[in-house]
């Protein structure tokens, strides 16, 4: 958490170029030395439509949204509906200005496009401004715009402006914008710029606010991703080569970067019938010796059920990729949650056999991912990434020497021909592919086309060769066969040197906060604030959803007094995950919850701990919910 | 060298070399048209001098399913309806291996229809056998989507109201390349259409009449069959997509009224598979992937040399 941070949020009209101004002034504030991570929001719609970025930018680390911001650029919103009064949605020309009022904090800077927002069509505004005592800069962008190139370029004009009142150097703008824009538009958009900057340099009092840019180095180079960006570089380093989905928000995010950079590496991208086939497919191609993946969100990755259980069934390695966003059922398609936990976990028929990481950060998203294939080719078994809208589309900076790895292609316990001739086989010839006894419950595959290696895979139960069978004798061997494999990879989890589980705060603390996957960085943050005050809180981010880390779990409730457990979704699904688990702790774990459709932030989290906790007082408004522990 | 070897091979094989000696014997009831699918395909690889181990046969569920059971190659036994995606990409990833899927008529036209309109379309070098006994026969004789209208069963008991599916018909709109009808009764037939489907470059459906004596007693035994190429009655270019709707649409008419046409209704030789449409516009190696992951060799790529720089 740091004081001396800008937080500028670019609001505006979906279509209007929001993402792609965004990513460039992230960018630029990275290359300029600082940490930079951004947070989204958008509607489910092509064009128009209230839609914002915050880039956080500052010295200290930052590894979450912050609490509300200190620096608005409203733009106009090119496809707004201006309807009659009492439609549902409201005036969406006024939006970009209007919605972002309410979480900008005190003493804050808002430049507004004063050619396509009327200030007056918002109630109070004056007084608002006054009372709060913003720095309001109404400039005619439009204008400024049109006048020197197109009237889109507006987005340019405001980047401009923002650098002069924030203090920041145009060359860090220019130099990207060199990079990123073709010649034709790059021209004009360098000289709204320009006039942009000098104009507001020349008629206002730059300094009339304290909201600047802080300054910043890195002691090593920074490259800015995001976690789906490091889901697919971590697949791609594992030797994936397949990749098998149909489009579906916010998943398609992964399999739009796969497809596009598996042509460069030889490999092969599908987009398919259905989210059925996506996952079948995957099953094949891994079946017939390629690495593979397919993934989608919670509706697609439903229909995914089956071949889930499939790949678990013939113990065919494959990389499931959960992009959870808002549900149920369609829900909020571009909204983050965390609701999806219970439905990866346990989907498919039968005993589940799979394993399950929710990385916690883009860093995470990459190790974790390599992770997932390494185990789900050496143990034969289906391994899921679960994230979120939230991961997925937040960009950050993150040291470039951290993707500088190793590529892993290993099949790891296939054999080759020259293996499986000494490998048993029927008095028929048929290789025995699920051999009862073997170590760690892994019985080496072979590949269709190797000599020697012919056998059967089915979903039905069956023998070492394949054939359906269902001897008790036979059955029961088979199944503990295939439990014993997630106790290997359990043990296997437990005794690498850096776990998936990740701490934060002192070691000795009285009160813990416990959370899984993309909730970690607000809650570190939420942590360090926490101390501040003179509290004494620490807090465990897990990654392993299945199997799960007891050991570490139990030791971490053990080392405190109670534990407050945060996740984005209603219904505690983490916190029963962990008393499923544990078999215990009922009385010691309350939880904090958010399902409003916005991800926590900091201020979320230290407000929930103080009042429930410490205070022992109810929660009100709809930001957060409490849930107390069994038996309060 | 490859990492595959029984591919190419071409070593001399026996029918004998595709039994099982663990099941030697199926298990389908005596006089149903399923074995007369598996002495065909038995024939068509020998033929073919297909090897059991380049062999890659993905079935889905039901009376059909079991044909991998009873066929001795490297098998993959999938789920209900979803032979096809999981035959296409093992097709993808190695187009080395001859891979053959199929399934029953509930499996293939309903439960899997999307997978069955979608393969045919892409056009994947393969070849689809759909044993259709207009019939569920496992799971013990409801109607199936290639019932005739008025078919009385437990789950339709005042008969089906609906028109049957028509499986030709569906596979031509779709895209399939090679596109033939043969029944269990017509051994020889059946024998030469799965060897020309399987030589055929491109998805390949066999709409292959399997007669169930147990669950659709009413049905007739698809005797006496007439082949449509040999036939003086029946003037049709098969490689003319037109003629080839209008001879399938009156196939399709004639059956329910118990007349049983066979052959092949439409041969498209000139439509490259799907495989090589990926690879003339650079999205699908030349070399098949699953050997890459056998050839200590190759320099993989990483992310770091490729992709980073834009990030920066």
């Amino acid at each position: 958490m740091t004081d001396n941070e800008l937080i500028w949020r670019i609001a505006g009209g979906s279509g209007d170029g929001i993402a792609s101004t965004s990513q460039n002034f992230a960018k630029a504030l990275m290359r300029s030395g600082l940490n930079v991570f951004t947070h989204r929001h958008y509607p489910s719609r092509i064009r128009g439509g209230h839609t914002y970025t915050e880039i956080r930018a500052s010295a200290d680390p930052v590894k979450s949204r912050g609490d509300g911001y200190n620096f608005l650029l409203a733009l106009g919103d090119s496809f707004a509906r201006n309807p009659k009064e009492g439609s549902v949605y409201g005036n969406e020309e006024i939006k970009p200005l209007s919605e972002n009022l309410d979480e900008l904090r005190e003493g804050g800077v808002i430049i507004y496009d004063s050619g396509l927002l009327d200030a007056s069509e918002i109630e109070n505004f004056d007084e608002r401004v006054e009372e709060n005592n913003w720095h309001v800069y109404d400039l005619d962008l439009r204008t400024m715009a049109r006048e020197q190139g197109r009237e889109v370029m507006r987005n340019t004009a405001g980047v401009g402006a923002t650098c002069a009142l924030a203090g920041i150097e145009l060359e860090w703008i220019e130099d990207l914008m060199t990079e990123a824009m073709p010649e034709k538009i790059l021209e004009p958009n360098l000289e709204i710029l320009h006039n942009a900057y000098e104009m507001v340099n020349e008629e206002y009092d730059v300094d009339a606010h304290d909201i600047k840019v802080p300054e910043g180095s890195h002691d090593e180079e920074q490259v800015l991703l995001s976690g789906s960006d490091s889901i697919a570089y971590g697949s791609l380093d594992e030797g994936c080569r397949f990749i098998a989905g149909y489009p579906m928000t916010p998943w398609t995010e992964v399999f739009t970067i796969m497809s596009q950079n598996l042509p460069e590496v030889g490999g092969i991208s599908e987009q398919v019938e259905d989210e059925i086939a996506a996952a079948a497919l995957a099953v094949g191609a891994s079946h017939a010796g390629a690495k593979a993946m397919s993934g989608s969100s919670g509706g697609g990755f439903a229909l995914m059920s089956e071949p889930l259980g499939l790949a678990e069934m013939t113990e065919t390695p494959v990389v499931l990729i959960e992009a959870m966003r808002a549900g149920p059922s369609t829900g909020m398609p571009t909204k983050p949650e965390q609701a999806d936990l219970e439905h990866v976990l346990y989907t498919s028929q039968g005993d589940s056999q799979r394993v399950v990481f929710a990385p916690g950060t883009v860093e995470e998203a990459y190790t974790q991912t390599r992770k997932a294939f390494k185990i789900a080719y050496e143990y034969q078994i289906p391994a899921i990434v679960l994230y979120d809208q939230k991961l997925g589309g937040e960009l950050m900076n993150v040291p470039a020497s951290v993707f500088d790895e190793e590529p892993n292609p290993s099949l790891g316990s296939t054999l080759t021909e020259a293996e499986l001739e000494d490998a048993p086989h029927d008095e028929s010839g048929k290789y025995s592919r699920f051999q009862h006894d073997v170590e760690d419950g892994v019985s080496p595959r072979s590949i269709p086309g190797q000599k020697g290696g012919h056998y059967l895979a089915t979903g039905n139960e069956h023998t070492p060769e394949g054939h359906i069978a269902e001897s008790p004798e036979n059955r029961v061997a088979q199944m503990d066969r295939r439990e014993q494999k997630l106790e290997a990879i359990h043990e296997e989890l437990a005794s690498q040197d850096e776990g998936h589980q990740t701490y934060h705060g002192p070691d000795e603390a009285t009160y813990g906060l416990m959370t899984f996957g993309s909730s970690q960085g607000t809650v570190e943050e939420a942590v360090d604030v926490l101390n501040d005050q003179g509290y004494s809180v620490k807090s465990l981010g897990v990654s392993d959803m299945a199997p799960y880390p007891v050991e570490e779990v139990t030791e971490f409730i053990e080392s405190v007094d109670e534990v407050l457990v945060v996740e984005m979704n209603a219904s505690a699904q983490f916190r029963g995950l962990t008393q499923k688990e544990l078999g215990q702790y009922g009385e010691k774990l309350s939880s904090l919850l958010k399902y409003n459709g916005n991800p926590f932030e900091p201020a979320d989290i230290v407000e929930g701990f103080v009042t429930t906790i410490v205070e022992d007082e109810e929660l009100t408004g709809i930001e957060t919910k409490y849930v107390p522990a069994a038996g309060d | 060298m490859s990492a595959f070897s029984a591919i190419g091979e071409g070593r001399e094989v026996e029918q004998e070399d595709y039994t099982p000696d663990l099941e030697p014997q199926a298990t389908w009831c005596p006089g149903c048209g399923d074995f007369g699918v598996l002495k065909a395909l038995k024939g068509a690889a020998q033929e073919l001098g297909k090897s059991p181990e380049e062999m890659l046969l993905c079935t889905g569920i039901g009376c059909s399913g079991k044909l991998n059971s009873y066929f001795d190659s490297y098998g993959f036994h999938t789920i209900h309806g979803r032979s096809l995606p999981v035959a296409r990409a093992a097709k993808l990833a190695n187009p080395g291996i001859e891979v053959i899927a199929a399934g029953g008529d509930g499996d293939g036209y309903g439960i899997g229809g999307n997978h069955f309109m979608h393969s045919a379309r892409e056009n994947h070098d393969m070849t689809y056998i759909v044993f259709n006994n207009e019939i569920f026969g496992l799971t013990k004789g409801q109607t199936s989507p290639t019932s005739p209208k008025g078919h009385k069963s437990k789950t339709q008991p005042h008969g089906s109201a609906k028109e049957p599916l028509r499986p030709l018909s569906l596979s031509l709109t779709s895209g399939a390349s090679y596109i033939a009808r043969t029944a269990a009764v017509n051994p020889n037939q059946a024998k030469e259409i799965i060897v020309e489907a399987m030589e055929h470059d491109g998805f390949a459906h066999v709409d292959f009449l399997t007669q169930c004596p147990t669950w659709n007693k009413d049905a007739r035994q698809y005797v006496p069959y007439i082949d449509v190429n040999d036939s003086d009655d029946y003037e049709f270019d098969r490689t003319d997509r037109r003629e080839a709707a209008d001879m399938m649409a009156e196939t399709e008419e004639a059956l329910h009224e118990g007349k049983v046409l066979t052959g092949r209704y439409y041969v498209d030789e000139s439509r490259p598979s799907y495989g090589e449409e990926k690879r003339s516009i650079g999205e699908m190696p030349e070399e098949p992937l699953a050997e890459r992951y056998f050839d200590d060799s190759y320099e993989w790529e990483r992310s770091a040399d490729l992709f980073l720089d834009k990030h920066k």
